[in-house]
Protein backbone atom coordinates (compact mmCIF):
# COMPACT_ATOMS: atom_id res chain seq x y z
CA UNK A 1 0.00 0.00 0.00
CA UNK A 2 1.69 3.12 -1.24
CA UNK A 3 0.13 6.52 -1.83
CA UNK A 4 -0.54 7.68 -5.37
CA UNK A 5 2.04 10.29 -6.46
CA UNK A 6 1.51 13.75 -5.02
CA UNK A 7 3.42 16.98 -4.81
CA UNK A 8 4.81 17.62 -1.33
CA UNK A 9 4.83 21.19 -0.08
CA UNK A 10 6.28 22.08 3.30
CA UNK A 11 5.12 25.46 4.55
CA UNK A 12 7.32 27.32 7.02
CA UNK A 13 4.66 29.88 7.97
CA UNK A 14 0.88 30.18 8.11
CA UNK A 15 1.05 32.74 5.28
CA UNK A 16 2.85 30.28 3.02
CA UNK A 17 0.31 27.57 3.80
CA UNK A 18 -2.57 29.96 3.09
CA UNK A 19 -1.10 31.01 -0.26
CA UNK A 20 -0.95 27.34 -1.33
CA UNK A 21 -4.54 26.80 -0.19
CA UNK A 22 -5.70 30.00 -1.96
CA UNK A 23 -4.21 28.79 -5.20
CA UNK A 24 -5.02 25.08 -5.17
CA UNK A 25 -7.94 24.77 -2.68
CA UNK A 26 -9.64 21.40 -2.83
CA UNK A 27 -6.71 19.74 -4.63
CA UNK A 28 -4.75 20.07 -1.38
CA UNK A 29 -4.75 17.82 1.66
CA UNK A 30 -3.19 19.37 4.75
CA UNK A 31 -1.09 16.98 6.82
CA UNK A 32 -0.81 17.75 10.53
CA UNK A 33 -0.07 14.58 12.54
CA UNK A 34 -1.04 12.40 9.59
CA UNK A 35 -2.31 9.54 11.76
CA UNK A 36 -5.57 9.35 9.80
CA UNK A 37 -4.49 11.02 6.56
CA UNK A 38 -1.36 8.85 6.25
CA UNK A 39 -3.47 5.68 6.36
CA UNK A 40 -6.00 7.14 3.89
CA UNK A 41 -3.21 8.10 1.49
CA UNK A 42 -1.59 4.66 1.79
CA UNK A 43 -4.91 2.99 1.00
CA UNK A 44 -5.57 5.52 -1.76
CA UNK A 45 -8.89 6.46 -0.22
CA UNK A 46 -7.68 9.99 -0.96
CA UNK A 47 -5.44 10.95 -3.88
CA UNK A 48 -4.72 14.67 -3.57
CA UNK A 49 -2.57 16.58 -6.05
CA UNK A 50 -0.73 18.33 -3.23
CA UNK A 51 0.06 17.30 0.33
CA UNK A 52 0.67 20.44 2.38
CA UNK A 53 2.80 19.80 5.48
CA UNK A 54 2.22 22.26 8.34
CA UNK A 55 4.46 20.47 10.87
CA UNK A 56 7.24 23.06 10.65
CA UNK A 57 5.02 26.06 11.40
CA UNK A 58 6.26 26.82 14.90
CA UNK A 59 3.45 29.22 15.78
CA UNK A 60 0.82 26.48 15.49
CA UNK A 61 2.13 24.41 18.42
CA UNK A 62 1.36 26.88 21.19
CA UNK A 63 -1.05 26.40 24.07
CA UNK A 64 -2.28 29.75 25.36
CA UNK A 65 -4.18 30.21 28.55
CA UNK A 66 -6.41 33.31 28.52
CA UNK A 67 -10.18 33.71 28.73
CA UNK A 68 -10.25 30.47 26.72
CA UNK A 69 -7.56 27.84 26.47
CA UNK A 70 -6.36 28.20 22.89
CA UNK A 71 -4.51 25.30 21.34
CA UNK A 72 -2.69 25.78 18.04
CA UNK A 73 -3.73 23.34 15.34
CA UNK A 74 -0.40 21.47 15.55
CA UNK A 75 -0.50 20.75 19.30
CA UNK A 76 0.22 17.02 19.58
CA UNK A 77 -2.22 14.90 21.56
CA UNK A 78 0.60 13.64 23.82
CA UNK A 79 1.63 17.22 24.61
CA UNK A 80 -1.96 18.25 25.34
CA UNK A 81 -2.26 15.29 27.69
CA UNK A 82 0.72 16.41 29.76
CA UNK A 83 -0.14 20.13 29.68
CA UNK A 84 -1.05 21.57 33.09
CA UNK A 85 -3.41 24.28 31.73
CA UNK A 86 -5.40 21.65 29.85
CA UNK A 87 -5.48 19.32 32.84
CA UNK A 88 -6.66 22.12 35.09
CA UNK A 89 -9.04 24.04 32.83
CA UNK A 90 -10.18 21.58 30.15
CA UNK A 91 -10.53 18.51 32.34
CA UNK A 92 -12.97 16.82 29.98
CA UNK A 93 -10.35 16.85 27.21
CA UNK A 94 -7.72 15.46 29.59
CA UNK A 95 -10.12 12.62 30.45
CA UNK A 96 -10.86 11.87 26.79
CA UNK A 97 -7.30 12.02 25.40
CA UNK A 98 -6.09 8.65 26.75
CA UNK A 99 -8.85 7.09 24.60
CA UNK A 100 -7.54 8.73 21.41
CA UNK A 101 -5.64 6.15 19.34
CA UNK A 102 -2.57 4.72 21.04
CA UNK A 103 0.44 5.98 22.98
CA UNK A 104 2.42 5.94 19.69
CA UNK A 105 -0.20 7.72 17.55
CA UNK A 106 -0.74 10.40 20.23
CA UNK A 107 2.98 11.22 19.91
CA UNK A 108 2.28 12.45 16.41
CA UNK A 109 -1.49 13.05 16.12
CA UNK A 110 -2.73 16.58 16.75
CA UNK A 111 -5.81 18.22 18.24
CA UNK A 112 -6.42 20.37 15.16
CA UNK A 113 -5.95 17.50 12.74
CA UNK A 114 -8.50 15.36 14.54
CA UNK A 115 -11.07 18.18 14.46
CA UNK A 116 -10.40 18.99 10.78
CA UNK A 117 -10.69 15.28 9.90
CA UNK A 118 -14.11 15.06 11.65
CA UNK A 119 -14.47 11.34 12.15
CA UNK A 120 -17.95 10.72 13.68
CA UNK A 121 -16.53 8.59 16.50
CA UNK A 122 -13.46 10.72 17.27
CA UNK A 123 -13.09 11.89 20.86
CA UNK A 124 -11.54 15.35 20.34
CA UNK A 125 -14.35 16.74 18.13
CA UNK A 126 -16.86 15.29 20.60
CA UNK A 127 -15.27 17.07 23.57
CA UNK A 128 -14.96 20.35 21.67
CA UNK A 129 -18.64 20.19 20.69
CA UNK A 130 -19.76 19.21 24.20
CA UNK A 131 -17.90 22.12 25.78
CA UNK A 132 -19.24 24.58 23.20
CA UNK A 133 -15.76 25.33 21.83
CA UNK A 134 -14.81 27.07 18.62
CA UNK A 135 -12.60 26.46 15.62
CA UNK A 136 -10.41 29.23 14.24
CA UNK A 137 -10.18 29.19 10.46
CA UNK A 138 -7.84 31.33 8.42
CA UNK A 139 -7.63 32.00 4.72
CA UNK A 140 -5.63 34.55 2.76
CA UNK A 141 -8.80 36.71 2.87
CA UNK A 142 -10.06 36.45 6.43
CA UNK A 143 -9.99 34.93 9.89
CA UNK A 144 -13.17 33.53 11.40
CA UNK A 145 -14.22 31.56 14.42
CA UNK A 146 -16.91 28.93 14.02
CA UNK A 147 -18.76 27.15 16.83
CA UNK A 148 -18.14 23.40 16.87
CA UNK A 149 -21.91 22.95 16.51
CA UNK A 150 -21.77 24.62 13.07
CA UNK A 151 -18.37 23.27 12.06
CA UNK A 152 -19.17 19.55 11.77
CA UNK A 153 -21.55 18.94 8.85
CA UNK A 154 -21.39 15.21 8.23
CA UNK A 155 -18.98 12.30 8.52
CA UNK A 156 -15.53 13.66 7.50
CA UNK A 157 -17.22 16.83 6.21
CA UNK A 158 -16.84 20.23 7.82
CA UNK A 159 -17.72 23.81 7.01
CA UNK A 160 -14.05 24.59 6.21
CA UNK A 161 -13.64 26.21 2.80
CA UNK A 162 -11.03 24.85 0.38
CA UNK A 163 -8.86 27.93 0.93
CA UNK A 164 -9.07 27.77 4.73
CA UNK A 165 -6.74 26.27 7.33
CA UNK A 166 -7.74 25.24 10.86
CA UNK A 167 -5.24 27.30 12.85
CA UNK A 168 -6.47 26.94 16.44
CA UNK A 169 -9.11 25.51 18.75
CA UNK A 170 -10.74 27.57 21.49
CA UNK A 171 -11.67 25.57 24.58
CA UNK A 172 -13.89 27.37 27.10
CA UNK A 173 -12.10 27.52 30.42
CA UNK A 174 -14.08 25.36 32.84
CA UNK A 175 -15.48 27.28 35.79
CA UNK A 176 -14.63 25.85 39.17
CA UNK A 177 -18.12 24.39 39.48
CA UNK A 178 -17.88 22.20 36.40
CA UNK A 179 -17.64 18.45 36.81
CA UNK A 180 -16.98 16.33 33.77
CA UNK A 181 -16.86 12.69 32.81
CA UNK A 182 -16.02 10.77 29.65
CA UNK A 183 -16.82 7.16 28.78
CA UNK A 184 -16.57 5.13 25.62
CA UNK A 185 -16.76 1.56 24.48
CA UNK A 186 -14.52 0.15 21.76
CA UNK A 187 -13.88 -3.45 20.75
CA UNK A 188 -10.14 -3.08 21.30
CA UNK A 189 -8.17 -0.43 23.11
CA UNK A 190 -7.33 2.41 20.71
CA UNK A 191 -10.01 1.41 18.20
CA UNK A 192 -12.69 3.81 17.14
CA UNK A 193 -15.39 3.94 19.79
CA UNK A 194 -18.69 2.29 18.94
CA UNK A 195 -20.26 4.91 21.20
CA UNK A 196 -18.62 7.64 23.30
CA UNK A 197 -20.35 9.94 25.78
CA UNK A 198 -19.01 13.15 27.31
CA UNK A 199 -20.76 14.95 30.15
CA UNK A 200 -20.17 18.43 31.58
CA UNK A 201 -22.20 19.28 34.66
CA UNK A 202 -22.46 22.78 36.12
CA UNK A 203 -22.99 22.25 39.81
CA UNK A 204 -24.47 25.67 40.61
CA UNK A 205 -26.87 26.00 37.67
CA UNK A 206 -27.50 22.24 37.65
CA UNK A 207 -27.11 22.35 33.91
CA UNK A 208 -25.75 19.35 32.11
CA UNK A 209 -24.34 19.12 28.61
CA UNK A 210 -24.18 15.63 27.20
CA UNK A 211 -22.28 14.85 24.00
CA UNK A 212 -22.71 11.63 22.05
CA UNK A 213 -20.09 10.35 19.61
CA UNK A 214 -20.52 7.47 17.17
CA UNK A 215 -24.25 8.20 17.09
CA UNK A 216 -24.94 9.64 13.65
CA UNK A 217 -22.59 11.60 11.43
CA UNK A 218 -21.50 14.38 13.79
CA UNK A 219 -21.16 14.84 17.56
CA UNK A 220 -24.63 15.25 19.01
CA UNK A 221 -24.88 17.58 22.02
CA UNK A 222 -27.92 18.06 24.24
CA UNK A 223 -28.44 20.24 27.27
CA UNK A 224 -30.58 19.07 30.15
CA UNK A 225 -31.26 20.63 33.52
CA UNK A 226 -30.86 18.33 36.46
CA UNK A 227 -33.50 18.58 39.22
CA UNK A 228 -31.97 19.13 42.63
CA UNK A 229 -31.56 16.02 44.69
CA UNK A 230 -31.01 14.12 41.46
CA UNK A 231 -31.51 10.43 41.93
CA UNK A 232 -30.73 7.34 39.93
CA UNK A 233 -34.27 7.13 38.47
CA UNK A 234 -34.01 10.55 36.94
CA UNK A 235 -30.66 9.74 35.38
CA UNK A 236 -32.04 6.49 33.99
CA UNK A 237 -35.03 8.29 32.43
CA UNK A 238 -32.93 11.01 30.83
CA UNK A 239 -30.44 8.51 29.43
CA UNK A 240 -33.24 6.46 27.91
CA UNK A 241 -35.04 9.52 26.55
CA UNK A 242 -31.91 11.01 24.97
CA UNK A 243 -30.79 7.83 23.30
CA UNK A 244 -34.27 7.57 21.72
CA UNK A 245 -33.70 10.90 19.98
CA UNK A 246 -30.42 9.86 18.40
CA UNK A 247 -29.88 8.43 14.96
CA UNK A 248 -28.22 5.00 15.09
CA UNK A 249 -27.11 2.85 12.21
CA UNK A 250 -26.18 -0.77 11.97
CA UNK A 251 -22.77 -1.61 10.59
CA UNK A 252 -20.19 -4.39 10.77
CA UNK A 253 -19.33 -3.52 14.35
CA UNK A 254 -22.72 -3.18 15.96
CA UNK A 255 -26.44 -3.11 15.29
CA UNK A 256 -28.46 0.09 15.74
CA UNK A 257 -30.21 -1.45 18.75
CA UNK A 258 -26.94 -2.37 20.38
CA UNK A 259 -25.64 1.16 19.84
CA UNK A 260 -28.79 2.63 21.38
CA UNK A 261 -28.46 0.44 24.42
CA UNK A 262 -24.76 1.31 24.72
CA UNK A 263 -25.54 5.04 24.47
CA UNK A 264 -28.08 4.68 27.29
CA UNK A 265 -25.63 2.86 29.53
CA UNK A 266 -22.71 5.22 28.86
CA UNK A 267 -24.89 8.35 29.27
CA UNK A 268 -26.07 7.05 32.63
CA UNK A 269 -22.50 6.28 33.72
CA UNK A 270 -21.25 9.72 32.60
CA UNK A 271 -24.08 11.55 34.37
CA UNK A 272 -23.66 9.60 37.59
CA UNK A 273 -19.87 10.12 37.54
CA UNK A 274 -20.29 13.89 37.06
CA UNK A 275 -22.92 14.15 39.79
CA UNK A 276 -20.79 12.13 42.17
CA UNK A 277 -17.84 14.43 41.57
CA UNK A 278 -20.14 17.37 42.26
CA UNK A 279 -21.32 15.74 45.52
CA UNK A 280 -17.79 15.83 46.84
CA UNK A 281 -18.22 19.62 47.08
CA UNK A 282 -21.60 19.52 48.82
CA UNK B 1 8.91 26.62 1.72
CA UNK B 2 10.02 23.30 0.27
CA UNK B 3 8.31 21.92 -2.82
CA UNK B 4 8.89 18.43 -4.19
CA UNK B 5 7.05 17.75 -7.44
CA UNK B 6 5.13 14.47 -7.82
CA UNK B 7 7.60 11.83 -8.99
CA UNK B 8 10.63 14.03 -8.27
CA UNK B 9 13.14 13.28 -5.53
CA UNK B 10 14.36 15.43 -2.68
CA UNK B 11 17.70 15.11 -0.92
CA UNK B 12 17.37 14.60 2.82
CA UNK B 13 19.79 15.03 5.67
CA UNK B 14 19.08 13.55 9.07
CA UNK B 15 20.70 11.60 11.88
CA UNK B 16 20.14 7.85 11.83
CA UNK B 17 21.32 5.88 14.84
CA UNK B 18 23.83 8.53 15.77
CA UNK B 19 25.32 8.97 12.30
CA UNK B 20 24.52 11.70 9.79
CA UNK B 21 22.96 10.34 6.61
CA UNK B 22 22.05 11.78 3.25
CA UNK B 23 19.42 10.08 1.12
CA UNK B 24 17.10 10.68 -1.80
CA UNK B 25 13.39 10.14 -1.50
CA UNK B 26 10.32 10.68 -3.62
CA UNK B 27 7.62 12.91 -2.09
CA UNK B 28 5.27 10.01 -1.41
CA UNK B 29 7.88 7.65 0.05
CA UNK B 30 7.15 6.53 3.60
CA UNK B 31 9.98 6.70 6.13
CA UNK B 32 9.70 2.91 6.61
CA UNK B 33 10.50 2.39 2.93
CA UNK B 34 13.37 4.87 2.99
CA UNK B 35 14.89 2.96 5.92
CA UNK B 36 14.49 -0.46 4.32
CA UNK B 37 14.74 0.06 0.57
CA UNK B 38 17.15 2.97 0.34
CA UNK B 39 19.23 2.80 3.52
CA UNK B 40 19.07 -1.02 3.77
CA UNK B 41 18.28 -0.98 7.45
CA UNK B 42 16.08 -4.06 7.65
CA UNK B 43 15.53 -3.98 11.42
CA UNK B 44 12.40 -1.87 10.97
CA UNK B 45 9.57 -4.19 9.95
CA UNK B 46 6.55 -3.26 7.88
CA UNK B 47 3.27 -4.93 8.73
CA UNK B 48 -0.05 -3.27 8.01
CA UNK B 49 1.08 0.04 6.48
CA UNK B 50 -1.80 1.94 8.03
CA UNK B 51 -0.68 2.55 11.57
CA UNK B 52 -2.46 -0.31 13.33
CA UNK B 53 0.09 -3.10 13.89
CA UNK B 54 2.97 -1.02 15.30
CA UNK B 55 5.73 -3.15 13.72
CA UNK B 56 7.32 -0.18 11.92
CA UNK B 57 7.51 2.05 15.04
CA UNK B 58 10.80 3.98 15.31
CA UNK B 59 11.99 6.86 17.49
CA UNK B 60 11.93 10.29 15.89
CA UNK B 61 13.51 12.91 18.14
CA UNK B 62 12.97 10.50 21.03
CA UNK B 63 9.31 9.80 20.35
CA UNK B 64 7.86 6.48 19.21
CA UNK B 65 6.19 7.07 15.85
CA UNK B 66 4.78 4.87 13.07
CA UNK B 67 7.27 5.06 10.20
CA UNK B 68 4.52 4.03 7.74
CA UNK B 69 2.51 7.16 8.56
CA UNK B 70 5.26 9.69 8.10
CA UNK B 71 6.85 10.60 4.82
CA UNK B 72 10.59 10.42 4.45
CA UNK B 73 10.66 14.10 3.45
CA UNK B 74 9.27 14.98 6.90
CA UNK B 75 12.33 13.78 8.86
CA UNK B 76 14.70 16.36 7.32
CA UNK B 77 16.96 17.46 10.18
CA UNK B 78 15.49 15.00 12.67
CA UNK B 79 17.14 12.31 14.79
CA UNK B 80 15.86 8.85 13.96
CA UNK B 81 16.61 5.76 16.04
CA UNK B 82 15.74 2.25 14.88
CA UNK B 83 16.40 -1.10 16.55
CA UNK B 84 19.86 -1.07 14.94
CA UNK B 85 20.67 1.94 17.13
CA UNK B 86 19.70 0.40 20.46
CA UNK B 87 22.61 -2.00 20.91
CA UNK B 88 26.09 -0.73 21.77
CA UNK B 89 28.77 -0.11 19.11
CA UNK B 90 30.15 -3.59 19.59
CA UNK B 91 26.70 -5.11 19.09
CA UNK B 92 26.18 -5.64 22.80
CA UNK B 93 22.46 -5.71 23.61
CA UNK B 94 21.18 -2.99 25.93
CA UNK B 95 19.40 -3.72 29.23
CA UNK B 96 15.94 -3.67 27.65
CA UNK B 97 16.98 -6.06 24.89
CA UNK B 98 18.63 -8.40 27.42
CA UNK B 99 15.41 -8.38 29.45
CA UNK B 100 13.46 -9.33 26.32
CA UNK B 101 15.77 -12.31 25.87
CA UNK B 102 15.63 -13.34 29.50
CA UNK B 103 11.81 -13.12 29.78
CA UNK B 104 11.08 -14.78 26.42
CA UNK B 105 9.44 -11.59 25.23
CA UNK B 106 9.73 -12.58 21.59
CA UNK B 107 9.27 -15.61 19.45
CA UNK B 108 9.22 -14.81 15.74
CA UNK B 109 10.55 -11.31 16.40
CA UNK B 110 8.50 -9.50 13.78
CA UNK B 111 6.86 -7.07 16.22
CA UNK B 112 9.92 -6.70 18.48
CA UNK B 113 11.78 -3.75 16.86
CA UNK B 114 8.64 -1.62 17.09
CA UNK B 115 7.92 -2.62 20.67
CA UNK B 116 11.53 -1.87 21.66
CA UNK B 117 11.18 1.63 20.18
CA UNK B 118 7.97 2.30 22.12
CA UNK B 119 9.34 0.79 25.34
CA UNK B 120 12.49 2.93 25.06
CA UNK B 121 10.48 6.16 25.11
CA UNK B 122 7.97 4.78 27.61
CA UNK B 123 10.64 3.77 30.16
CA UNK B 124 12.28 7.18 29.89
CA UNK B 125 8.97 8.76 30.98
CA UNK B 126 7.60 6.15 33.40
CA UNK B 127 10.17 5.08 35.97
CA UNK B 128 7.36 3.58 38.09
CA UNK B 129 5.27 2.04 35.35
CA UNK B 130 2.46 -0.23 36.51
CA UNK B 131 1.41 -3.28 34.56
CA UNK B 132 -1.70 -1.33 33.53
CA UNK B 133 0.48 1.49 32.08
CA UNK B 134 2.67 -0.99 30.22
CA UNK B 135 -0.32 -2.81 28.77
CA UNK B 136 -1.89 0.50 27.73
CA UNK B 137 1.29 1.44 25.84
CA UNK B 138 1.48 -2.07 24.33
CA UNK B 139 -2.05 -1.78 22.95
CA UNK B 140 -0.39 0.06 20.08
CA UNK B 141 1.46 -3.11 19.03
CA UNK B 142 0.23 -6.43 17.75
CA UNK B 143 2.17 -9.56 18.76
CA UNK B 144 0.74 -12.90 17.66
CA UNK B 145 3.31 -15.16 19.34
CA UNK B 146 3.73 -14.30 22.99
CA UNK B 147 0.35 -13.35 24.40
CA UNK B 148 2.23 -10.26 25.71
CA UNK B 149 3.00 -11.78 29.13
CA UNK B 150 6.75 -12.01 28.53
CA UNK B 151 6.82 -8.53 26.99
CA UNK B 152 5.12 -7.00 30.02
CA UNK B 153 7.55 -8.82 32.32
CA UNK B 154 10.61 -7.69 30.34
CA UNK B 155 9.57 -4.02 30.36
CA UNK B 156 8.58 -4.16 34.01
CA UNK B 157 11.88 -5.84 34.97
CA UNK B 158 13.86 -3.19 33.04
CA UNK B 159 12.05 -0.43 34.94
CA UNK B 160 12.83 -2.16 38.26
CA UNK B 161 16.48 -2.76 37.36
CA UNK B 162 17.01 0.82 36.30
CA UNK B 163 15.47 2.05 39.53
CA UNK B 164 17.69 -0.08 41.75
CA UNK B 165 20.72 0.83 39.60
CA UNK B 166 19.91 4.55 39.99
CA UNK B 167 19.47 4.10 43.74
CA UNK B 168 22.83 2.38 44.02
CA UNK B 169 24.46 5.14 42.04
CA UNK B 170 22.97 7.82 44.27
CA UNK B 171 24.14 6.04 47.43
CA UNK B 172 27.64 5.58 45.99
CA UNK B 173 27.75 9.29 45.18
CA UNK B 174 26.73 10.04 48.76
CA UNK B 175 29.49 7.79 50.10
CA UNK B 176 32.02 9.65 48.02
Amino acid sequence: MKPAPFKYVRADSVEEALSVLAKFGDDVRVVAGGQSLGAMLNMRIVTPTIVLDINRIIGLSKIESGADIVTGAMVRQADALSNSAIRRHVGLLAQALPHVGHYQTRNRGTLGGSVAHADPSAEIPLVLATLGGEIELRSARRVRRVAAKQFFRSALVTIRGGDELVTALHWPRASSDLDAAFFEFAVREGDFAIVAVACAFERGARRMRLGFGGCGEVPHVVEVSAPSGTNANWVEEIARELSKQLDFRSDLLASANYRRSLATVLARKAMIASIEKARAYA
Amino acid sequence: MLEVEAGAKTTLHFTLNGKPVQAEAEARMQLADLLRHVLKQYGTHVGCEHGICGACTVLIDGRAVRSCLIFAAQVEGATVTTVEGLAGDNGELNDLQLAFRKHHALQCGFCTPGILASATQFLSEHANASERDIRDMLSGHICRCTGYTGIVEAISATAQNRKSRDKKQTSTEKDE
